[in-house]
């Protein structure tokens, strides 16, 4: 005969296994996020005292920041890394003006004009976007774009166009994921409210969908800059890496990342040299986090 | 009375489902007409085939004629903007746009053509005034109109269906989401409304029917089983489902 299982129910004794869970719960959720926040600051920490360095060894921060001339190996050496700065710069932005009016466009055509076969096939395309490495987008770039700038354009083909360009295809998803899913979260109510006064499509679509959810369309923009700011490998493999600011679009320059990645197989620990790559490093990262604030500022105007 | 709305053997489907099935008759204008009947019989369907708004849902198709001041509406020349500038709708939820109270009520004039600030100031107090809410906002045109209370919010949403001048105002259970101040309000706005326009409204509520229309159609399972004046449907009804449906028997 099968013995029954009984449930003790002591009276004011709290139960031991609820005790138990309870704490390993609590611990290992501790755990974690100490772990996670040790590991930001210690990156940020490290970051920022190499980056520093550089200043303290008497670089001055301005002549830095605004120097036109990189040349480490010259005696002593200068580091002037506005070309980069501009670089960095200006292949994100020209990116996210190439890419925010189809990203834009897309996120219509999925939500207003053609919902069902927009879901079911442009969105699985887009997002298939995202996943291609980064060096099939360089490579690419390279073979493509790049001859394309060269024959049509004076230049190399290799530049500022080729930067923006590749990066532009780069963050098309991001840019349209995020408007598709701002636009489809627009209460239907408002879209029928405009309707029912005698507006057409593209006037509620101009004076309704787009302006309601700018804040949260912009939102998408600057993650899209904040993506190609960061990106290195594939704009490295198409801007040329001239360490000057580019007379043209079509000229040679360089970023932030593509620099950083150039250069660092080559460097000593400590040199001169190194600690101005972890100084561009440290300017990448504040970067990166004006992005992050911006992004919050736009997602709490969203709201409503 | 003069006929507002004229409708003949109208028949909608939803794909294969037939939602209305075959309709026949007569809205009078400048009168308040109201769409009784339970959950699911079709009132609404009905009321967004008046506007057309039903052509947004993929799938509906419609049959027979409905005949706004003699001209079909589903003839195949009808401009749908235009039809919609002369049958205002009202929502069950009010659904201002998030924007000023001032260009809530703008919005549709605007779609249309181009005024001035001055006549657009005109248009605006006119509507406003028209939905009794002008002594409420005149201060805070600004404003806005995400920050008004509920009731108000839905007295704009009839400002703004005014400020396009239409013929016909089309209420979609346009209290069941107020309080019973609010809704008293808008009833009462519903009294001086038909002055001037022809108001259809859908609702659930008996004793609203009752105590706001001049005639009540009562629409079960997409069919108009009664349409009379309010007064001789609820005192006197003709068909027995009526009389079960008014006296709480179902529904």
């Amino acid at each position: 005969m099968k013995e029954r299982v009984t449930l003790d129910h002591p009276k004011e004794k709290i139960s031991k296994q609820h005790l138990t869970e309870e704490w390993v719960g609590k611990i290992y959720t501790w755990l974690c996020i100490i772990v996670l926040i040790v590991t930001i600051f210690s990156m940020v920490y490290f970051v920022a005292s190499r980056g520093l360095t550089t200043f303290f060894r008497g670089v001055n921060v301005w002549e830095f920041i605004s120097g036109l001339r990189w040349q480490p190996d010259a005696k002593p050496p200068i580091f002037g890394a506005l070309p980069f700065i501009f670089g960095s710069f200006s292949t994100s932005i020209m990116a996210a003006l190439i890419a925010a009016p189809l990203g834009f466009c897309a996120a219509i055509f999925m939500t207003e004009i053609m919902p069902k076969y927009g879901r079911r096939y442009l969105q699985p395309v887009i997002e298939l976007l995202a996943g291609i490495p980064s060096v099939v987008y360089g490579f690419v770039g390279l073979s493509i774009i790049v001859p394309f700038l060269r024959d049509t354009f004076p230049g190399q083909g290799l530049g500022l166009a080729a930067g923006a360009i590749v990066l532009s295809i780069m963050i098309l998803p991001t840019i349209t994921t995020i408007a598709t899913d701002a636009l489809s979260a627009l209460p239907g109510g408002l879209k029928e409210g405009s309707y029912a006064l005698g507006a057409t499509r593209w006037q509620t679509i101009y004076r309704i969908v787009l302006p309601t959810t700018f804040p949260a369309l912009m939102t998408g923009v600057v993650l899209g800059i904040s993506r190609a700011f960061g990106e290195a490998l594939a704009v490295q493999m198409v801007i040329g890496n001239a360490p000057f600011l580019p007379r043209s679009l079509f000229d040679s320059t360089s970023t932030l990342t593509s620099v950083i990645t150039l250069s660092m197989g080559n460097t000593v620990m400590n040199s001169p040299h190194n600690n101005a790559l972890w100084s561009l490093a440290l300017i990448l990262m504040l970067m990166t986090f004006v992005f992050v604030f911006i992004v919050r500022w736009l997602e709490r105007r969203t709201k409503i | 009375m003069q006929t507002k709305y004229e409708i003949n053997d109208l028949k909608l489907y939803y794909g294969d489902f037939m939602a209305l099935k075959g309709l026949n008759f007569s809205i009078p204008e400048k009168s308040i007409t109201a769409l009784i009947g339970p959950s699911g019989c079709g009132k609404s369907t009905f009321l967004r085939t008046l506007n057309r708004m039903n052509d947004m849902i993929a799938g509906t198709r419609v049959e027979g004629e409905i005949l706004l001041s003699g001209d079909n509406i589903y003839a195949p020349s009808t401009d749908v903007e235009q039809l919609r500038k002369r049958v205002g709708m009202v929502f069950q939820q009010p659904n201002p746009f998030p924007k000023s109270i001032y260009e809530n009520v703008a919005f549709g004039p605007r779609l249309h053509q181009k005024l001035d600030r001055k006549q657009l100031n005109e248009v605006v107090e006119r509507s406003l005034r028209g939905a009794s809410l002008w002594d409420e906002v005149k201060d805070d045109l600004n404003k806005n109109a995400m920050g008004l209370s509920g009731g108000q919010q839905q007295r704009l949403c009839i400002a703004r269906a005014l400020a396009v001048d239409p013929d016909v105002l089309l209420m979609d259970e346009s209290t069941s989401a107020l309080d019973p101040i609010s809704t008293l309000k808008i009833e009462e706005l519903a009294q001086e409304l038909k002055e001037k326009y022809t108001i259809v409204m859908v609702t659930h509520n008996m004793h609203q029917a009752a105590r706001v229309s001049d005639q009540t159609v009562f629409f079960l399972n997409g069919e108009v089983i009664e349409a009379d004046q309010t007064g001789q449907l609820f005192s006197n009804p003709s068909d027995k489902r009526t009389e079960e449906y008014i006296t709480g028997r179902f529904g």
